[in-house]
């Protein structure tokens, strides 16, 4: 990217990504001072979200602005680069986590959790390494970044210490650290072939570097890199027993930052390393459609019979990664921009789901989805969110789920992959199949005689954000360029990828598109 | 092949001690054996390159008036000689420190037999 | 005046100050201490002006004593060299300043000023192997090193001592193994230059007698360096020594047995001939990947964390293996790099051991549980980066080796060689993850009333924490190292 014409230096996107980690030492200082301790928390993330804020106009206009600092391999730069892609996911995963930030407070204390300091250190880290892979530059920043988010995250998912988090820990390390390996090993392939290793739209490999086989074969090391990540079946299962984490970090990271970086990584090959038209060429897209099919189908029926909610909800985040992976298989412009838009409409549906998710273990110190029924009358906030954030998943307008799902379908259409289609609404209707009863037990079932709800809801601290995101999901469901313009940056992506706009249905007509 | 063994005498020599001197070092289950087994092999490698050295008809390289100095095949090669000064030096400080670390071996476990030691090490 | 003796002045200077320490001892009792970690402290800056002198004005050839060469020893210090000495004298520099209190407590007061002579002494042997031009003078300095070393290694304890003595009888067959082959190139050419030598194979090519002395020069280096099959006095040796003595033979010992087989391998012996004929590159090439693995295992199956390090060394003198056995331009920069890469990682968690123990806590991986983490964050922070960098995520120097020699392995076409690596990397996770978690996550089980115990002492931590910060350093350099210093000394491939 840093040979576009377009480019311009800038150090707006190395500040964003060290701002959390500048805090990380205010945080250690003021362990003593919980209150301080989270102000930093806050502070940083303001800073981050408004860092990033101020890359958008940039975006918008398909600039990329960012800056090489040091030279890590021969010819090849430590660079961060803000190109639209990245300002999206960016703007997705700072922006949450100031919502989630609120949130952890409320958890963490009404939890009584232990050594919140180190918890709120990795989080703060965990945001740096996302942020790094959003704005890497080539494939060897992004492993740089992917391979401190494995380390970052890994006290969290073992915050619980108890042997039970430890597995998950190991488990969650040995497919992350493998994924990091066979990533290295393919960008050290791509480094020698090639010559070169920076991201550009549409893809920087050349017809005839690879044979046929040999391009397979690295199509399939870079997505088993990416794919464990972003839970692709059959390298899904560390998502699921990451679960015993607290909340807030199944919360944040394990809907939006890790297993997006993962989604977002499966953009990055697809369209900056080997593009659209070679991924035809090869028939790779059909190898990652199958795939991403086969896990949506899987997830959604697997998701069905987990009674714990925190499990549910991770298989059913498995599936709906697996949309953004399709989105990039089929690699139409408006599959891509389905693909783009899923990536920040799940993000804030799921996020609001696990937040509910979360004031409910925390309220009621319930788990398993068969202790719900009657709940949703103590906390009709809590359950009337969950509600919004289930809509959404399921693709029901208005909320923002339902365009996403509107221009993947419209994608799979003008692919000519009609059997995607197929698969999409499939899963709608087995997304509401798992969702709706958890609400319907929550309103309209009575509670077990031997079901101790307390009272009301759960500290504002948790609710508030809950709502704020809810809302956010039903408020880009029918204004998708507003509050944040995630439909026209997801616009300047696809037309640098593609080199066009979607054009499968006359989009402006039916007041879709700008 | 008649003529292997009376041709290179001298290196079958060297090989053979070079063999007992191994066989001791690796196999002898005695340490002071095994430095007896060090010193064995270090002597034939001493050998083995004065052996190198040796011109037949050759006399000792210390400058003869009736010898000129360009004469080179009536010298044998003072090189290995000088070389193996340094290697006898080196030799024996080996067995020095290999001593030594024997006494204190002998101090702590009361033997120097390695099936004893390991007895020993072993309570 | 420096300029012109500078391949001489490393290895005279410890030798010079070796000598002083019997009068330095009466002098003050902490005198030894402090001459010898200034003198290492002296000997890097040396390397380091020699780096700059000999990068941009080529190398510096000394003829010792004014016989020049081939007749007289040749010295040669050429930006290769001085790096290494650079490496020996910044990593030596840090481990003995470190070592004051732990030399007094393992070897007694009294025998403080005799350790410090003979570390001298091993790090003279040292800088004479990486400076010297003479293949003669590389084997009195390899013995030099070897008993100052057995020296070194055997102080301590009574099993100090005794796996010492078994060290020294490896360690002798290995040296008279090389002695041999050197006899024999010296019945072939009639000389001992490295220089001449090269250029008379360079002609005669590779008879039976230089093929002899090839195998034994191999073989004894191969023994010396702790290649598979010939490693196994090497987890005995460094889990019995104290643990400053492991700390400053183990990081370095290995590693300039491995920098001569580089120099021999690559620029005297000759070396299309070891390629294509003898196939003695491939030879090692999967001695070296066969002990990456077997390495990594034996590892894992330790319980003492000192004898874990020892196997991990087995392991990763493996990966020196691989690259010198690639025989590309990136395996060749990959087996440098590592040396300096493994050469700080081990001295940082070698001292990291060495911390354990004078704070009396054992180094048994079981034994480790999260209150040493409050007890001792630094040691643990520092042993938690190393042990990053060993397993080899970016950016830590352990990273880039990795890097290079996936390059080299990439040029080669060799999967299997690929997949070793990267399956080594994994298994290097397993064991210390298996101690990091011990380490952090563990239950917290030390009495509330345990008795205080007395802070470390900060040069200790100090020393640890520099080497465990230079592994970033030498990580984010890596490119600077590699086309300074390496690129330009690239053999012709």
């Amino acid at each position: 990217m840093t040979t576009d014409a377009l480019y311009q230096t800038s150090m707006v996107p190395l500040f964003a990504v060290l701002v959390s980690m500048a805090a990380i030492p205010a945080i250690l200082f003021s362990s003593r001072m919980p209150n301080l301790r989270e102000s930093w928390s806050f502070l940083a993330a303001g800073i981050k979200f408004a860092l990033v804020l101020s890359l958008v106009p940039g975006a918008l206009r398909g600039e990329s602005v960012g800056i090489t600092l040091l030279e890590i391999a021969p010819g090849i730069g430590l660079s961060l680069v803000a190109d639209p892609l990245g300002v999206l996911f960016a703007l997705v995963a700072s922006g949450l986590w100031i919502v989630t930030t609120a949130y952890a407070l409320g958890y963490m204390r009404g939890h009584h959790e232990k050594k919140q300091t180190r918890f709120f250190c990795s989080f703060a880290l965990s945001l740096s390494a996302t942020l790094g892979i959003a704005f890497s530059d080539n494939l060897i920043t992004f492993l740089v970044f992917y391979e401190l988010l494995t380390l970052a995250t890994y006290p969290l998912v073992v915050h619980k210490e108890s042997p039970d988090a430890l597995r998950s820990g190991r488990m969650y390390l040995g497919y992350a650290l493998t994924a990091g390996l066979l990533f290295l090993a393919a960008a050290v392939w791509v480094n020698l072939r090639v010559g070169e290793v920076s991201f550009v739209a549409g893809g920087f490999i050349p017809e005839g570097a690879f044979g046929d086989g040999e391009l397979k074969l690295l199509f399939l090391l870079f997505m088993v890199g990416v794919g464990v990540k972003a839970g692709v079946m059959p390298l899904h299962s560390w998502l699921p027993a990451a679960m015993v984490a607290p909340t807030p970090v199944s919360a944040l990271l394990h809907a939006v930052a890790v297993v997006k970086s993962g989604a977002f990584g499966v953009l990055r090959v697809t369209g900056f390393v080997f593009g659209p038209e070679m991924m035809k060429e090869h028939g790779l897209d059909v190898i990652l459609a199958l795939f991403a099919g086969a896990t949506i189908l899987l997830a959604s029926l697997i998701a069905l019979r987990q009674d714990n909610l925190k499990k549910r909800l991770a298989y059913s985040t498995v599936g709906h990664l697996s949309y953004i992976v399709m989105g990039a298989a089929l690699a139409s412009p408006a599959a891509l921009t389905g693909s783009l838009m899923h990536l920040s409409a799940h993000a804030v549906m799921k996020i609001t789901l696990f937040f509910c998710a979360g004031a409910i273990i925390v309220h009621s110190h319930k788990t398993e989805i068969s202790q719900l029924d009657g709940l949703g009358r103590r906390m009709p906030w809590t359950f009337a969110a969950f509600g919004i954030g289930a809509l959404g998943l399921a693709g029901i307008p208005p909320v923002y789920g339902f365009l996403s799902k509107w221009w993947l379908s419209m994608g799979s259409l003008d692919s000519g992959h009609s059997l995607a289609l197929g698969v999409f609404l499939l899963s709608g209707l087995l997304n509401a199949g798992y969702f709706f009863p958890i609400v319907i037990r929550g309103f309209f079932r009575p509670p077990a005689p031997d079901a101790h709800f307390p009272k009301g809801e759960a500290t504002p601290w948790m609710v508030v954000p809950l709502c704020i995101t809810a809302t956010l999901a039903l408020v880009f469901g029918i204004f998708p360029d507003f509050p944040l313009p995630f439909f026209e940056i997801a616009g300047r992506v696809v037309e640098s990828v593609m080199g066009e706009l979607p054009q499968a249905l006359n989009a402006k007509e039916i007041g879709l598109a700008p | 092949m008649s003529n292997f063994f009376s041709d290179y005498s001298a290196y079958v020599l060297c090989f053979l001690l070079l063999t007992v001197g191994l066989y001791g070092m690796l196999l002898k289950r005695n340490y002071v054996k095994k430095v007896i087994g060090m010193t064995i092999f270090q002597a034939a490698i001493i050998l083995f390159f004065i052996q190198t050295a040796y011109k037949a008809d050759g006399t000792v390289p210390v400058k003869d008036a009736a010898l000129p100095v360009d004469q080179t095949d009536a010298y044998i090669n003072p090189l290995p000689h000088a070389l193996m000064l340094t290697a006898i030096v080196v030799g024996v400080a080996t067995v020095g420190v290999a001593l030594s670390l024997l006494i204190r071996v002998h101090g702590a476990y009361g033997s120097l037999d390695e099936d004893d030691i390991q007895k020993e090490a072993a309570k | 005046m420096i300029a012109e003796h500078l391949p001489a002045l490393p290895i005279l200077l410890y030798l010079f100050v070796a000598l002083l320490m019997p009068l330095a001892n009466e002098l003050g009792r902490g005198l030894p201490w402090t001459l010898s970690w200034l003198t290492s402290l002296t000997v890097a800056a040396l390397g380091g002006y020699g780096l700059w002198l000999t990068s941009s004005g080529g190398a510096i050839r000394y003829a010792m004593g004014g016989w020049s060469p081939p007749i007289g020893i040749e010295l040669v210090a050429d930006p290769l060299s001085c790096f290494f000495t650079f490496a020996i004298g910044a990593v030596s520099a840090f481990v003995l300043l470190h070592s004051r209190e732990s030399v007094e407590r393992d070897c007694g007061a009294k025998n403080a000023m005799t350790f410090y002579a003979s570390s001298l002494l091993l790090l003279a042997g040292f800088s004479g192997i990486v400076g010297t031009g003479d293949l003669f003078n590389l084997y009195v300095f390899l013995e030099i090193s070897a008993l100052a070393g057995y020296a070194v290694l055997g102080c301590g304890s009574a099993k100090a001592a005794l796996s010492s003595f078994r060290y020294l009888i490896i360690g002798t067959i290995g040296a008279s193994f090389y002695l041999i082959g050197i006899g024999l190139l010296l019945s072939k050419t009639g000389s001992l230059n490295m220089v001449d030598v090269a250029a008379i194979l360079q002609v005669d090519g590779l008879g039976p007698v230089t093929t002899l002395a090839v195998v034994f020069i191999f073989v004894g280096l191969g023994i010396k360096m702790a290649l598979l099959p010939l490693h196994y006095w090497l987890p005995d040796v460094y889990t019995n020594a104290p643990a400053t003595s492991t700390a400053l033979v183990a990081p370095l010992g290995t590693k300039v047995a491995a920098y001569a087989l580089l120099r021999l391998g690559y620029e005297v012996l000759p070396y299309e001939a070891l390629l294509a004929d003898l196939r003695i590159f491939d030879v090692v090439l999967y001695l070296g990947a066969v002990g990456i693995v077997w390495g990594s295992i034996m590892a894992i199956a330790q319980d003492n964390l000192k004898r874990m390090l020892a196997y991990s060394s087995v392991a990763q003198i493996g990966y020196i293996a691989v690259g010198f056995g690639l025989a590309t331009p990136n395996g060749y920069i990959g087996a440098v790099l590592h040396v300096i890469n493994h050469a700080v990682m081990k001295a940082c968690l070698f001292l990291v051991t060495a911390n354990l123990e004078r704070q009396g806590e054992g180094t048994s991986i079981k034994g480790l549980n999260a209150s040493l983490r409050k007890k001792m964050p630094l040691t643990c922070a520092c042993f938690a980066l190393a042990a990053i960098s060993m397993i080899g995520l970016p950016p830590t120097a352990g990273f880039f080796s990795k890097w290079y020699l996936l390059l080299g392995s990439y040029d080669q076409g060799s999967w299997v060689l690929v997949v070793v690596i990267l399956v080594s990397s994994l298994l290097n996770a397993v064991y210390f993850f298996r101690v990091l978690e011990r380490l952090y996550l563990g239950k917290d089980e030390d009495a509330p009333d345990a008795p205080k115990r007395a802070r470390l002492p900060w040069v200790m931590g100090l020393s640890t924490l520099v080497l465990a910060l230079s592994l970033l350093l030498l990580g984010f350099g890596n490119v600077y190292i590699v086309s300074n210093f390496i690129s330009p000394m690239l053999p012709g491939f």
